[in-house]
């Protein structure tokens, strides 16, 4: 930038954190307590809305006043809706699963009667010596928020509230500084491409910047389709204008002035945040034509991706902006040399772009010393599927599994036991136990056998069939291939088809072989990742679990009683309550009947296995058991209409 | 049912004319104009179709060719509460398989076909992004997490009570 016009740049942004400061200092500063609700698309799941609703309803009937904020998600999703309540006297207190009657209860209790419902509270946001603060959990003093920072504590709807708390700072900076300087901060910040395949983020800009071309593009891959992963729908709903500042910072250095926001149609919520975010920042002036004075010209264009997992492929992706078909072509040329509309391409992830502006504000050195040599700074997981406190995790990379898993997320729940780890989604594979030692970076996990990809982390019991979960990947991956490479399209086919017949009881004995002998060959025979990596999750639970495909294979029976079809529920007549009737509402088939002395039978060809009678039934008979092969479940006749 | 949803289609389709003529004629407008398309009409009906590759100057094979390859695009009318099931991967672990076969039993429909009075829907979805709060079913726009099997004839029945209210409000207002 010129440096004769470093002043005034610098004017016109101290007027924008002025006005910033000064509307966060009237809402700090307010003698009232002020309330705010997480409102991300998980928190709205669990009913935000009537939460925030019966707030309003009950501040008006006990004329209590206060300040409602929305916010996004600070990831802490399994203790949605979250609030956070600051009343003058105590220290702002955490409270978890706020439900409409909560609510009620929080207004009458604390806000009026300065109660503060110790039963309800998780803990305070920050020291003091009422309440126990929730930097004690392991979940808060283990995590490490660098990217996810900001999430959950500003409006996202309000461009001046992410300013307050030093955003568009790093653009300021990065004006003082020659592009060059830029993409040598990141390069040194050793920040890998956090899509999945872990390229570093410098070289790539290098790359970009000595592109040969009239104009470049940036592209932001927001099109986040790995089942299991929603770290980046978090992030552009709860701190959008990190995203859209990171591609600012990108488009400075490679000398770009166009930009393309690529999100999923599947995200209505982060949709409309995005467009709201971006007229903001146009108003400001840090968008548009010669940005804050400094003459950049920058505009960025929201494209919503049509729900197609391999446009998550950058020549896909590509491909789809380009209104054609979403298929991969060859690389090279890679898209950095010739990419949309044969213009140099610049394709980073939404983590990526959330990254760089931490990373010029606090320098490259402070996030090079955050995680391991090779891979250095956060990463971002969702830990979903049978973990007690599921939700999305931000921790230093090099931070072994079991840590992320046991400590951080509070093991299994039910008492049921660890089984397997499915990281990466479906290009990514099922771990052991045994690897709960494996460092989280990017190198060894390609070792065992997964992958980093996006970030999605499912948690299994012992009650997940691994065979039932690798046939789910199939069927998925099998839907999603684009069809260009025969191994990918036939070959998927085939492995699902396999695989299916494996859990329904009718392997065959050499299938496993094949099963073995068909990946290797869809992985050599593709051209994109999503067919290369579309066998992980078969390989890997073979390699790791092949005694539970052989027991499918050889007994025709599911020892973690997964496979529907090689299970059968019964009701154990010795333990079965005469006169109970707990299981026959939850049947939504009607399959369970009143043998003659008043206990409870399953008509085995009516049942469905949904599993709902084993819930239903009190604890204290437990006499609804499942189990493999279905000709072990002891037959009960129906009673005769008439007798 | 007292109209038939073809008549009301004809009138939407007549006034996308004009949207789509908003559009410039450039290839890259072809997926933001079937999304629009969709916005207006819940689903991309033969002559809509005809209509974008016209205006695009493409063949409608060409149109039919993209908009077939993107799992957004629907080619069936979806019903007045479209049922999702989400089938992600936690979902998938949770029993969401369960309760998408308990949609479809109730309501007497396969995945990705809508009832004859074009009141529900189902589809399955691949991944809605709160994983969660799994197993997740969307109604309409209103996501609904920790999903049972016995909780889907509520759901349902909850619908259809409501719809019965409506017409004997009606019908009390006419007599």
């Amino acid at each position: 930038m010129n440096p004769d016009l470093y002043d005034e740049v610098r004017q016109a942004f101290t007027t924008l954190t002025e006005e910033a400061k000064n509307r966060r200092n009237a809402f700090r500063e307010s003698p009232l307590p002020k309330i705010r609700i997480g409102m991300a698309t998980c928190g709205i799941a669990s009913g935000a809305l009537e939460t925030k609703k019966a707030f309003e309803d009950a501040l008006a009937e006990y004329q209590v006043k206060a300040l409602l904020k929305c916010v996004g998600c600070m990831g802490h999703c399994y203790a949605e809706p979250v609030v956070v309540i600051e009343n003058p006297g105590f220290p702002p207190i955490l409270y978890y699963k706020v439900t409409p009657g909560k609510a009620r209860m929080i207004v009458k209790s604390f806000l009026l009667d300065g109660d503060p419902l110790f039963e309800h509270l998780l803990g305070a946001m920050e020291e003091n010596d009422l309440i126990p603060p929730v930097a004690d959990f392991p979940r808060f003093s283990r995590e490490k928020k660098v990217v996810t920072e900001k999430c959950g504590l500003i409006d996202p709807e309000d461009i001046y509230d992410y300013i307050a708390s030093g955003g568009y700072a790093g653009l300021l900076k990065a004006f003082h500084l020659r592009p060059q300087e830029i993409i040598q901060e990141v390069e040194d910040s050793g920040l890998r491409g956090r899509g999945g395949a872990g390229f570093p983020t410098g070289r790539k800009w290098g790359l970009a910047q000595s592109a040969k071309g009239d104009e470049k593009i940036v592209i932001c891959n927001g099109d986040e389709g790995d089942p299991g992963a929603y770290m980046d729908r978090t992030i552009l709903e709860s701190s959008p204008h990190q995203v859209l500042e990171g591609m600012a910072l990108c488009a400075y250095a490679v000398g770009a002035k166009r930009a393309i926001l690529y999100v999923r149609a599947e995200y209505p919520l982060a949709i409309r945040i995005l467009s709201k975010a971006l007229e903001q920042a146009k108003e400001c002036g840090l968008l548009g034509k010669n940005i804050l004075g400094s003459g950049f010209d920058f505009e960025i264009n929201l494209f919503q991706g049509s729900g197609a997992f391999v446009c998550g492929e950058e020549t896909a992706l590509i491909a789809s902006i380009e209104g054609f078909r979403g298929m991969p072509r060859v690389r090279p040329p890679y898209p950095v040399h010739d990419g949309l509309w044969s213009m140099p391409t610049l394709i980073n992830n939404v983590k990526t772009f959330a990254s760089i502006p931490p990373i010029l504000d606090h320098g490259s050195a402070w996030y090079k010393a955050i995680g391991t040599e090779g891979s250095s700074g956060t990463a971002i997981f969702s830990v979903v599927g049978d973990v007690v406190h599921a939700g999305l995790v931000e921790v230093p990379l090099g931070m072994d599994l079991k840590t992320l898993i046991f400590d951080i997320c509070g093991g299994i729940p039910n008492k049921k036991h660890f089984k397997a780890l499915q990281i990466g989604g479906p290009s990514g594979g099922c771990l052991p136990s045994d690897f709960l030692d494996t460092p989280i970076d990017f190198d060894s996990l390609k070792g065992v056998g997964a992958m980093m990809g996006s970030g999605g982390m499912v948690v299994m019991d012992d009650e997940t069939c691994m065979v039932d979960v690798a046939r789910y990947f199939l069927d998925f991956t099998q839907k999603e291939s684009c069809g260009k490479c025969t191994f990918c399209r036939i070959g998927t086919f085939h492995l699902l088809r396999i695989l299916d017949r494996i859990t329904k009881g009718g392997g065959r004995e050499d299938d496993l072989e094949l099963l073995e002998a068909l990946a290797q060959d869809v992985q050599k025979g593709s051209l994109c990742g999503l067919g290369k990596t579309a066998p992980n999750p078969v390989i890997t639970s073979l390699r790791y679990f092949r005694e539970e495909y052989e027991a499918h294979v050889k007994e025709k029976r599911c020892p973690s009683g997964g496979c529907r079809t090689l299970t059968a529920f019964y009701i154990d007549l010795q333990k079965c309550a005469r006169g109970c009737d707990a299981c026959v509402g939850s049947c939504p088939v009607e399959a369970i009947f009143t043998t003659r002395d008043r206990k409870k039978g399953i008509d085995q060809a009516l049942c469905v296995k949904c599993g709902e009678c084993m819930v239903a039934c009190p604890k204290e008979y437990s006499a609804v058991k499942r189990v493999s092969p279905p000709h072990l479940a002891p037959v009960v006749e129906r009673p005769k209409e008439n007798s | 049912m007292t109209q038939t949803p073809l008549a009301e289609d004809q009138v939407s389709l007549e006034q996308l004319t004009s949207v789509i003529q908003s559009f410039g004629k450039e290839r890259k407008n072809l997926i933001p104009i079937l999304q629009m398309v969709q916005q207006e009409l819940a689903y991309l009906p033969p002559e809509a179709i005809q209509m974008v590759a016209a205006h695009l100057e493409i063949a409608a094979s060409e149109v039919y060719g993209v908009a077939t390859f993107y799992n957004q695009f629907r080619f069936n009318p979806p019903g007045k509460h479209p049922v999702k099931v989400c089938l992600g991967t936690a979902c998938h672990v949770k029993g969401g398989e369960i309760i998408l076969e308990n949609f479809a039993r109730k309501l007497g429909i396969q995945d990705g076909d809508t009832t004859a009075d074009r009141e529900f829907s189902i589809d399955r979805v691949a991944c809605v992004g709160c994983c969660a709060l799994a197993p997740v079913a969307l109604v309409g726009d209103t996501v609904h997490g920790h999903m049972a099997p016995s909780k889907v004839e509520g759901m349902i029945l909850g619908f259809q009570i409501e719809k019965e209210k409506e017409r004997r409000e009606k019908g009390g207002d006419e007599s």
